[in-house]
């Protein structure tokens, strides 16, 4: 059985995604597949994405790999990774298109002519090295991963949840690489695992049982991103 | 916040890094693989990698060091060189690069970076543009190594190329290339304020200062440099630490 199956829909350049996951688990059998059949029976997925939404959504379904995938992500270790955050809400304003919809909300573009705080112009794509700070998620009595203001601001109180595990041994604000136009905007904030500001902030991790996608490449994000993908192979949720 | 990035880059002919003054007279710097390592461990935020034979009997040898290197070292790698046709881009995406630099082609064959673009996403095309002043405020683009002139203005080459599909930049100014006098800094600037998506200054640094005005002066966002790398003059951790000590945001 496939250890880890790297979900391959013909768009972009997976070896960089495939050589990471070597790196950092060379005894795991990991594959580049577009075969339906793989994903269904692989232990986990990983799926990246590289491109236009719409390119890709196409691609997806031209090779009848839309079912696996989406089962995959209800079921088992799955990593999104860019366009892979991406595909897995509702709708993206890049080329109006429908995505998976595994997760309510949508994907929207940068805005035109940001400035930083001096003045500079902010660039668009999002390219380069950006810190992801972590969201400080405290156990609601409800149950629900509300989000809460932090202790020191004078916290309700409900005492720390657990970091989720994919973030362990990677300090908070560490540094990792991103190049995009798009960023997801989640309808529930419970799934908001961390934000990156460009000038402001936006959505660049979401977690959901067995799900977590990343808007940056930890593949291509030196140490931090290689500890990432890392904790993932080994992740039992 | 954003990190502007230094990007170390590695001239390669015959297997061997090399560096140039104003494009000629070639020194040995070392084996690529090593230097990228090298790199890598000082903190560099991405690495570029011309080809700058280029022909086809070497073209083999490059695919063979873009492998190796991309095995080892996980940050983003770009290569330029010889690029003439979308299957040329495939190859360099498939032997490890993460994008792909295109400069006489682009202007031989603009629809190259249309096609390309289109087919693997603007986010892996750069575009490295060689200009040379040719009068005041006026800058013109070259190609073949700088050895031809196209008569295209720089700023409005620019502007094509990104409406094409670039995802990005490389400016190179032909005048200060291995002169180690500085960027050109107001060609530099001319460029960046007139796109929406970011340049890599090149061409000209001689101290760290170079790098630090590049940001600052330029308004670029990743600054390229070669020589001062790889002579050991300064290491990728050095420059970054100057840059940060002129409040430039960076990743430490």
């Amino acid at each position: 059985m496939t250890d880890v199956a790297i979900v391959d829909y013909g768009m972009g350049n997976l070896r960089s995604v495939e050589q990471a996951l070597r790196h950092v688990a060379p005894d795991l059998e990991i594959v580049v597949t577009d075969n339906a059949r793989v994903i269904e029976h692989a232990s986990r997925v990983v799926f990246p994405g590289q491109g236009a939404m719409p390119d890709c959504m196409r691609e997806l379904d031209a090779r009848g790999l839309r079912g696996a995938v989406m089962q995959a992500a209800k079921a088992k270790p799955f990593l999104g990774i860019c366009i892979g955050l991406q595909m897995l809400f509702e709708h993206s304003a890049e080329g109006d298109v429908a995505g998976l919809g595994v997760l309510k909300g949508e994907v929207v573009r940068f805005a035109p002519n940001m400035l930083d705080a001096r003045g500079g112009k902010l660039k668009v794509p999002h390219m380069g090295w950006n810190q992801v700070r972590r969201v400080s998620r405290f156990a609601s009595p409800r149950g629900d991963g509300a989000i809460a203001p932090s202790p020191s601001g004078g916290g309700l109180g409900w005492g720390n949840a657990p970091e989720h595990p994919l973030w362990a041994g990677i300090e908070d604000n560490a540094r990792f690489y991103y190049v995009h136009s798009y960023y997801v905007k989640p309808q529930d904030a419970a799934l908001i695992q961390a934000t990156s500001d460009y000038p402001d902030p936006f959505v660049c991790a979401v977690a959901q049982e067995n799900l977590f996608a990343v808007q940056f490449h930890p593949e291509k994000s030196q140490a931090a991103g290689l500890k990432l993908l890392q904790n993932f192979v080994h992740w039992n949720p | 916040m954003l990190a502007k990035r230094i990007i170390p880059c590695l001239d390669v002919t015959h297997g061997r890094v090399v560096k140039g003054v104003s494009f000629v007279e070639l020194r040995d710097a070392g084996d690529p693989v090593e230097i990228a390592r090298r790199y890598d461990e000082q903190g560099a935020d991405e690495l570029t990698f011309l080809d700058i034979t280029a022909s086809s009997d070497d073209r083999g040898i490059i695919f063979r060091i873009i492998e190796q290197v991309a095995s080892q070292v996980f940050i983003p790698l770009t290569v330029g060189g010889g690029v003439r046709e979308v299957g040329d881009v495939r190859n360099l995406l498939n032997a490890g690069a993460d994008k792909v630099s295109i400069n006489t082609q682009a202007v031989l064959n603009p629809q190259l970076v249309a096609d390309a673009a289109s087919r693997y996403g603007s986010q892996c095309i750069v575009v490295a543009i060689d200009a040379k002043q040719v009068a005041a405020d006026r800058w013109e683009v070259f190609t073949h190594g700088g050895r031809r002139a196209t008569g295209l203005d720089a700023v409005e080459w620019a502007k094509k190329m990104q409406s094409l599909g670039a995802g990005e930049i490389l400016l190179t100014s032909m005048d200060r290339d291995g002169q180690k006098s500085g960027f050109d800094l107001l060609l530099t600037r001319r460029v960046t304020d007139a796109l929406e998506i970011p340049v890599i200054a090149s061409g000209g640094v001689g101290n760290l200062q170079h790098l630090a005005d590049g940001v600052t002066q330029g308004g670029a966002d990743a600054v390229l440099a070669a020589s001062i790398f790889h002579f050991g003059e300064y290491t990728v951790q050095q420059a970054k630490q100057f840059m940060a000590s002129q409040g430039i945001e960076v990743r430490l």
